[in-house]
């Protein structure tokens, strides 16, 4: 069974989630909403993998097999500017969205398996996850008329 | 006679739940002026709170000299607050702007309209040619009349095309259209001021009414104090008149811990979920979201609310049972709320209660979302604070094409690419240099912003090009670059709509001084000077005075919610003001929206998608069509968080800030009437008598309040908070006392610069602060007696009142009631549902 393989997957993108939310989060403390909203979705990334902790004991996660292409990247740095704004939302998006896709995968097997404990923390954590892509879209799609055309 | 300084809310005429509140004629007159010596009454309403006090100016010799009430207004019935009646008129000829001015090598120098104009249009051709529209930037007021917002609204959206327009209602009442929008798809307050007349409880939500619409506040008085009254239940970490009324009506006052107010809110609808206080046939008919709202709220039980609050949980279970049990529940929603933590969730969380009870739309049950401004539902429903005109949805393409076809431009002139761009983002942009344009029209930002060292660097930025147009010199024309003269109230003729949707007109009675022009006359000779054109090549504005501009803004709304087609100038001629909508079907008005459950959350005609609460994330259009509103209320809310900038040892008090009864705003009307001058002259630092002691700090030494941004500084004022909790008013910059590297007195130099998610408002009430004592104090805090402010140890400090020119004639009873404006059974410019009734209750 290779279900341990995307759990070990899903845990280290939700790390690498959280702790991107939290470096442009610092990276952005002239943002103040983003700033302040980046914190609390990093929280919640907490709280997602808090909860996966029961799955990763009864599945285990299997992350020595795990060719390195497959992992997540995280960020490296934060950039400046308006422009350097958009980009890390966007880096935060792409992030988000393998993540979104990750408990997507886990959610298939889930069903397979008719593990209901797993379903239900899914279908929460889902919700979660296209709340953070809803934010990233709607500020991206503020930020970038000015950044691309009125930025110096 | 009374003293209307000592005496805030006058004599009582007391009245039964159900009747028609009583009449009482309010008149102030300058001192030496006689009845008799009045040659003229002019009609107008009083701009000096949102409540929209219907008033006539009395003029001699071509000068203001008086006010008094109209009787026959649905408003007020006759009355006028203190700041009407000493402050509407009195700045009248006193340190005006009469002449246009430049800055000529760093100083400003007088000009004549010509010039300045002419250097404004300059500018802006040259920026528009160079970067285009998003190099333009617009921040403007909740004071200005409707048909001024209109054409400002019509140059920047279709002459311009620029995203970045708002006004300082970003700082009152975003809140309450975030939280319309949210929960009934658009703006438009479902409730009535008549709503006070029949409630059996009443719910004050952060509204501390006794001091910011006191006449609406004399409404409640005259409730409770006939036969029958309501219990009031007061939210505010304060103990404010309102709480005490709370007290003594059986009621509750709960005081929480400021930034916690979503939990508090999550707290009693569980409350309501779980002890059965729920009309299921109303909810499951008229509602959207009740499972995921009761998941949300499940974990919010009394005593995990206690924790997070700090109120007593039986404290809690009361209110929730007064909520829950009352036939008849009218609830009001302010500052408390809107400029807090989680603003839009916890306000939208004051709707839930009523949907889940079904208590809306008939009298005594209903909700108002309250503004802070006379003018902000103008602002929010002409496109000058964002929001397209009409309560148009930026991403509904029907709604674009409309007001393409209205104005005759292109539709991709109109900004609609992207939410709108709110005043805390303008304010960034022009930071970072990307908005080089600024006008900024009657608001005061260099005293009313946020944090005001970051704002003084911001206006001081070198190549920002900032225009200010206002009646008085200002903290904020210091930075200006164009100071254009503006004529203000009673010298100019325009309409505006108060927080229950009352249009009235104020007719001009006076002569603006000098050259100063009306707001209206700048911005329509702007668009002359910049031949703005529409598709034809004929000029884009097509108006030429208030009333034509009158005429235009009513297509604008023609079948949409706000619809004024049914009014006109000659219409709103004595008599009283009229409630929207109001239009060929419902010629009188329309007193209470939503009587039959049925909202404007069709997809077709919703002024918004939606957010989520915690994130302030857009609903997908196709998300949203899915649900199929179908005329169905949304209940939604979100998971408390604790909010930014959180005390520490460092900064171990919470600061809020807020009004005191006798000013309005930055004071520059207020402040320059002498009985509201002397009744709160300087500010204060308001502390608990616990925190007091604790600091060593007696009544009137003077302290220094401290945040990681600012501080200011002022005489300790020992009054009634609860600990832990700092109070600070904020009407006090630097127009009259200098400077603030001299001594920093305003409450801005320390409030942080962060929004709520949704409505963007600013979070004012929330700020970690320290506080040292400087020097003892010669006397007692200049902080009046008669309010909020009141001091702990009343036997201590001199009571509050006015002098002799303060004498007020009050007469109860002079005429008959005004009539009741009709309720329409089903409200204009909504759909009716087309889903059959039987799968709407699915």
């Amino acid at each position: 069974m290779h279900l341990p393989v995307y759990v070990g997957l899903l845990d280290s993108s939700l790390r690498s989630l959280a702790d991107a939310f939290r470096q442009v989060s610092d990276g952005h403390g002239e943002e103040p909403d983003v700033e302040y909203l980046c914190q609390v979705l990093a929280r919640q990334v907490d709280e997602q993998l808090e909860a996966l902790t029961p799955v990763v004991r009864r599945y285990g996660e299997n992350r020595e097999q795990e060719p390195e292409r497959l992992r997540a990247t995280g960020l490296e740095s934060t950039r400046s500017g308006g422009v350097g704004l958009l980009r890390d939302l966007q880096d935060l998006y792409m992030l988000g969205s393998f993540v979104d896709m990750t408990w997507t995968v886990v959610g298939q097997a889930a069903q397979g398996l008719r593990d209901r404990e797993l379903l239900q923390l899914v279908d929460a954590c889902e919700q979660d996850t296209t709340r953070q892509l809803q934010w990233l879209q709607t500020r991206i799609k503020q930020a970038a008329p000015q950044a691309l055309i009125a930025a110096k | 006679m009374t003293d209307r300084i000592a005496d805030i809310w006058g004599q009582r005429t007391p009245h039964a739940r159900g009747t028609s509140w009583p009449v009482r004629l309010d008149q102030h007159l300058e001192e030496g002026v006689a009845e008799s010596d009045v040659q003229r009454w002019v009609q107008s309403a009083c701009v000096l709170c949102s409540n929209g006090c219907a008033c006539d100016i009395a003029v001699k010799d071509g000068r203001m000299v008086g006010v008094r009430g109209r009787t026959d207004d649905v408003v007020n019935h006759g009355r006028l607050g203190p700041k009407g009646l000493y402050g509407s008129w009195q700045w009248n000829g006193r340190d005006r702007l009469t002449r246009p001015l430049i800055r000529e090598n760093g100083e400003l120098v007088e000009t004549d309209w010509d010039t300045a104009m002419d250097r404004i249009v300059q500018r802006s051709r040259q920026l528009l040619d160079e970067v285009g529209s998003s190099s333009h930037g617009f921040y403007t007021s909740g004071q200005l009349f409707l048909e001024e917002y209109y054409t400002l609204g019509v140059i920047g959206k279709a002459g311009l095309g620029t995203p970045h327009m708002d006004g300082n209602t970003r700082l009152c009442t975003a809140t309450a259209a975030a939280a319309l929008k949210e929960s009934f798809g658009s703006d438009g307050q479902p409730g009535s001021y008549t709503d006070i007349d029949s409630c059996d409880a009443l719910f004050l939500f952060g509204h501390n009414m006794a001091e910011t619409q006191t006449v609406l506040w004399m409404r409640v008085l005259d409730r409770l104090h006939g036969p029958d009254r309501p219990r009031i239940v007061a939210v505010d970490p304060r103990r404010t008149k309102v709480a005490d009324a709370a007290v003594e009506s059986g009621g509750v006052h709960l005081a929480p811990l400021p930034g916690t107010n979503l939990a508090l809110m999550n707290g009693l609808v569980n409350q309501l979920i779980t002890q059965g206080w729920v009309d299921e046939e109303y909810v499951s008919a008229h509602t959207l979201g009740f499972e995921e709202l009761a998941r949300t709220v499940e974990a919010y039980t009394p005593e995990k609310v206690s924790e997070i609050c700090r109120v007593s949980p039986d404290d809690l279970r009361r209110a929730a049972e007064i909520f829950g049990t009352s036939e008849r529940v009218l609830s009001t929603v302010l500052q408390g709320f809107y400029q807090s933590h989680q603003a839009t969730a916890a306000s939208c969380q004051v709707n839930n209660l009523h949907l889940l009870r079904g208590l809306l739309g008939r009298p005594g049950c209903g909700v108002l979302q309250m503004n802070g401004q006379p003018t902000a539902q103008n602002t929010r429903e002409c496109g000058a604070d964002g929001d397209l005109p009409g309560f148009r949805n930026w991403q509904n393409q029907n709604h674009i094409d409309q007001l393409a076809e209205l104005w005759n431009v292109d539709r991709l002139v109109i900004p609609h690419w992207a939410p709108p761009t709110h005043a805390m983002q303008i304010w960034r942009y022009v930071e970072q240099g990307s908005i080089d344009f600024l006008w900024i029209s009657a608001t005061n930002p260099a005293a009313s912003m946020p944090e005001l060292p970051r704002i003084r660097n911001i206006l001081g930025r070198e190549d920002l090009f900032v225009v200010v147009q206002d009646g008085f010199p200002t903290e904020t024309t210091e930075f200006a670059d164009v100071v254009l003269p503006a004529a203000m109230w009673g010298e100019k003729q325009g309409t505006f709509t108060n927080a229950d949707r009352t249009v009235h007109l104020s007719e001009q009675a006076v002569e603006p001084p000098g050259a100063a022009r009306s707001d209206l006359d700048i911005f329509l000779d702007y668009a002359r000077r910049m031949d703005l054109r529409d598709r034809d090549g004929e000029p884009l504005v097509k108006w030429h005075d208030p009333e034509s501009a009158f005429e235009a803004w009513k297509e604008c709304t023609r079948g949409r919610l706000c619809d004024y087609t049914g009014l006109s100038y000659d219409k709103l001629r004595g008599g009283s003001g009229v409630p929207w909508p109001c239009n060929a079907e419902n010629p009188d008005g329309s007193d209470r929206l939503y009587s039959d459950g049925v909202f404007p959350t069709a997809p077709e005609v919703c002024e918004s998608y939606g957010h989520d609460l915690l994130t302030g994330g857009a609903t997908p259009p196709t998300n949203y069509q899915a649900e199929r509103p179908d005329g169905r209320a949304f209940l939604k809310t979100a998971e408390y968080t604790p909010a930014p900038d959180a005390p520490s040892d460092e900064y171990p008090y919470i600061c809020t800030t807020g009004r005191t009864v006798y000013h309005f705003h930055t004071r520059t009307k207020t402040g320059r009437g002498r009985q509201l001058r002397k009744a709160a002259p300087e500010p204060w630092v308001e502390l608990s008598p616990g925190d007091a002691e604790a600091l060593g700090v007696d009544e009137g030494d003077l302290v220094r309040v401290e945040s990681r941004r600012g501080a200011m500084e002022a005489p300790a004022r020992i009054g009634r908070g609860r600990d832990g909790t700092v109070f600070l008013p904020f009407h006090y910059g630097y127009w009259d006392t200098g400077a603030p590297d001299r001594q920093p007195t305003a409450a801005n130099e320390l409030t942080q610069t962060e929004w709520d998610p949704v409505s963007k408002q600013p979070l004012f009430k929330v700020s970690a602060v320290r506080v040292t004592k400087l020097a003892p104090g010669q006397r007692c805090a200049p902080a009046p007696t008669t309010t909020a402010s009141a001091p702990h140890d009343p036997a201590t400090v001199p009571a509050t009142r006015g002098d002799q020119g303060a004498e007020t004639r009050e007469d109860p009873g002079v005429a008959d009631p005004p009539g009741q404006v009709p309720s329409p059974e089903h409200t204009p410019g909504v759909p009716q549902p087309v889903l059959p009734h039987a799968a709407r209750r699915s």
